[in-house]
């Protein structure tokens, strides 16, 4: 427990940090959100006042507590394009994002787990071998491209889906399920393989270790020393990557969503990057970094229940 | 006899040419007797060993001869025929006491395991309760708490103390010991090999002892094979080997023995 402790006391830390940069940076680059509210071309007398009015000439410091205070307690700031509030904007598009990022993990892990063990298992066999060649392509297509590739496979040879007809959680579920699940498979294809290739070498170089030799000694068949044995040890990599690519899924849809047409995070982001709507961007940015380090602790969290070693090297 | 080999071959096929690690070797072992193999490293004991224990890899190797344990053939013998023997009625240490257990299990588990293959209608507080005798038996100290621990959080002359109790949970007829005290210290050694004796007597347990410590065998054992390049050289009892070495390479086993105890 005082493992998790530390991990957590950790990623506090790592958040406050990761917010300090962002909210500096955006201090950084010209531009505010009085000039935002008046336009460039407004007389100097009148935008001093409002910044005088908005807050905006107090101390860095101060203005940065501020802002992760409001933060905190969910208000984002207010978008100067729209002059919505940003956290409105976001919530209404977070669960697509959510969504897919989950059911591409869901398939990630469905997926590579029985394949991975089952080529272990099989090593040198001709499916194996078969499999391996695969993973090889599956891994060195970006997952744009491989969308590129089922938007035209699936939805335009086979017509199992309209490319671009994107329907709204909101109106139809079973529609929207089986539109996203294409853009699913795209992103989830090369982390499968990725996934398959370290479960399978983890498992191989495994099964050479000395407590495998044991497991046998004691009358156990190959199944039970691989399933009682051998695979726990051999995830502890596995569940590393896992949470790598949990992260990179929630935050690497963007350009999914472009070649999908849906209206995500990534969505979002592209367009307040080009009317530098920078209340937006810094909330995402803070969100997608808030994501990656919880993340990060849970993977810790999970490792630490996986390998008994590892609360002995946190003290 | 416990246990039978005759003209035993072991040959690996991973290379081009064949290389033949344990050639003829005929032996036996009576029950409750302790033999002990010597020989210097390389010479085949492991691989006598794991051919007793079934363990010898499935693919390129040839295997010769036939190994009789209670009069039923083990070497040719069928996976599932070998796994009713394995952890039942022959259990095996090995050399390496740091890795030669799982790393994310507790040790009880570990130690319950043959018990849960073996005695599959045993109930749950039975097995612990045996677990914890065994514990004890090879004379850990705080067998409760050792139950609840994983293996990084003991020593190595532990973990092999550990080992001995889950190859003897079943209580097997035969235990092979595979230089169990290599790895560790003199005195940790010393207390291993008086442990092995107290649990051949009270258990009734036969040892095959191996090593390539003959003062160690010579303390432990009843009866001696030496082995070299793959060959049973001479085998007899301790007393013969030691007063009235035949070959000269038992000689200079023997002769070796004294140098290394003045070093030590
Ligand atoms: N998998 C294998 N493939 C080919 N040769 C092997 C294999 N395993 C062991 N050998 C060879 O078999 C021979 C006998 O090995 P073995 O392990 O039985 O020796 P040992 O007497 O136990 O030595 P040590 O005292 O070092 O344990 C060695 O020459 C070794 O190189
Ligand atoms: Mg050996």
């Amino acid at each position: 427990m005082k493992y998790g402790l530390k991990k957590f006391v950790t990623m506090l830390i790592t958040i406050l940090c990761i917010s300090f940069l962002v909210y500096l940076a955006f201090d950084v680059i010209p531009g505010d959100a009085a000039l935002a509210a008046l336009g460039t071309d407004v007389e100097p007398e009148r935008l001093a006042a409002l910044r005088e009015e908005m807050g905006l000439n107090r101390p860095f410091l101060e203005r940065y507590f501020d802002w992760l205070l409001s933060f905190v307690t969910g208000d984002f700031g207010t978008s100067y394009k729209y002059n919505l509030p940003v956290a409105d904007m976001i919530v209404s598009k977070l669960p697509v994002t959510v969504i897919m990022a989950l059911i591409s993990f869901i398939i990630m892990t469905a997926v590579s787990l029985p394949v991975g063990i089952y080529t272990a298992k099989h090593s040198g066999g001709r499916i194996d071998r078969v499999i391996t060649v695969v993973n090889q392509i599956m891994m060195s297509v970006p997952h744009f491209f491989m969308g590129i590739i089922i938007t035209y496979v699936f939805g335009m040879v086979f017509k199992l889906f309209t490319p671009g007809g994107f329907v709204s959680y909101e109106t139809d579920i079973a529609g929207f399920l089986s539109y996203i699940i294409f853009p699913c498979i795209a992103i989830a294809l090369p982390k499968i393989a990725m996934s398959v290739k370290l479960l399978r070498g983890s498992c191989v170089g495994e099964a050479k270790k000395d407590y495998v030799r044991t497991a046998y000694s004691k009358g156990n068949n190959t199944n039970k020393v691989l399933y009682r044995h051998v695979l726990k040890n051999a995830m502890i990599p596995v569940i590393t990557l896992w949470g790598m690519m949990l992260a990179d899924m929630l935050v690497g849809s963007i350009v999914i969503e472009q070649v999908f047409n849906i209206p995500g995070i990534g969505r979002i982001l592209l367009t307040s990057i080009s009317y530098r709507d920078y209340p937006v961007v810094e909330a995402i940015i803070v969100l997608i970094a808030f994501v990656v380090v919880v993340t990060n602790f849970c993977v810790d969290i999970i490792y630490g229940i996986i390998d008994p070693r590892i609360n002995v090297g946190a003290e | 006899m416990l246990l039978e080999i005759k003209d035993l071959s072991i040959e690996f096929h991973d290379h081009d040419v064949p290389e033949r690690v344990v050639h003829d070797v005929s032996f036996s072992l009576a029950e409750g007797e302790i033999l002990g193999i010597v020989g210097e490293s390389g010479s085949g004991k492991s691989m006598t060993a794991m051919a007793i224990a079934g363990l010898l890899k499935r693919h390129d190797v040839e295997k010769k001869g036939t190994i009789l344990f209670e009069g039923t053939e083990l070497l040719h013998a069928s996976r599932a025929q070998l796994r009713k023997v394995q952890g039942n009625d022959i259990g095996i240490i090995f050399q390496e006491p740091m890795t030669s257990l799982n790393p994310v299990k507790r040790i009880g588990w570990q130690v319950e395991e043959s018990l849960r293959i073996h005695r599959p209608d045993m109930s749950k507080e039975e097995r612990r309760h045996r677990a914890i005798t065994a514990l004890s038996d090879v004379e850990l100290p705080n067998p409760e708490q050792v139950y609840k621990k994983y293996p990084h959080e003991l020593s190595g002359g532990m973990r092999q103390r550990v080992m001995i109790a889950s190859a003897m949970i079943c209580e097997p007829k035969l235990l092979i010991a595979d230089e169990p005290t290599t790895a560790l210290d003199v005195t940790i050694q010393l207390q291993i090999v008086k442990l092995l004796q107290r649990l051949n007597k009270e258990k009734k347990m036969a040892v095959l002892f191996i090593s390539h410590d003959l003062s160690l065998v010579k303390r432990l054992c009843d009866r001696i094979i030496v082995m070299h390049n793959g060959d049973l050289v001479e085998q007899g009892s301790a007393q013969e080997i030691f007063e009235n070495p035949k070959e000269c390479y038992t000689k200079e086993l023997i002769d070796a023995i004294p140098r290394l105890e003045k070093l030590v």
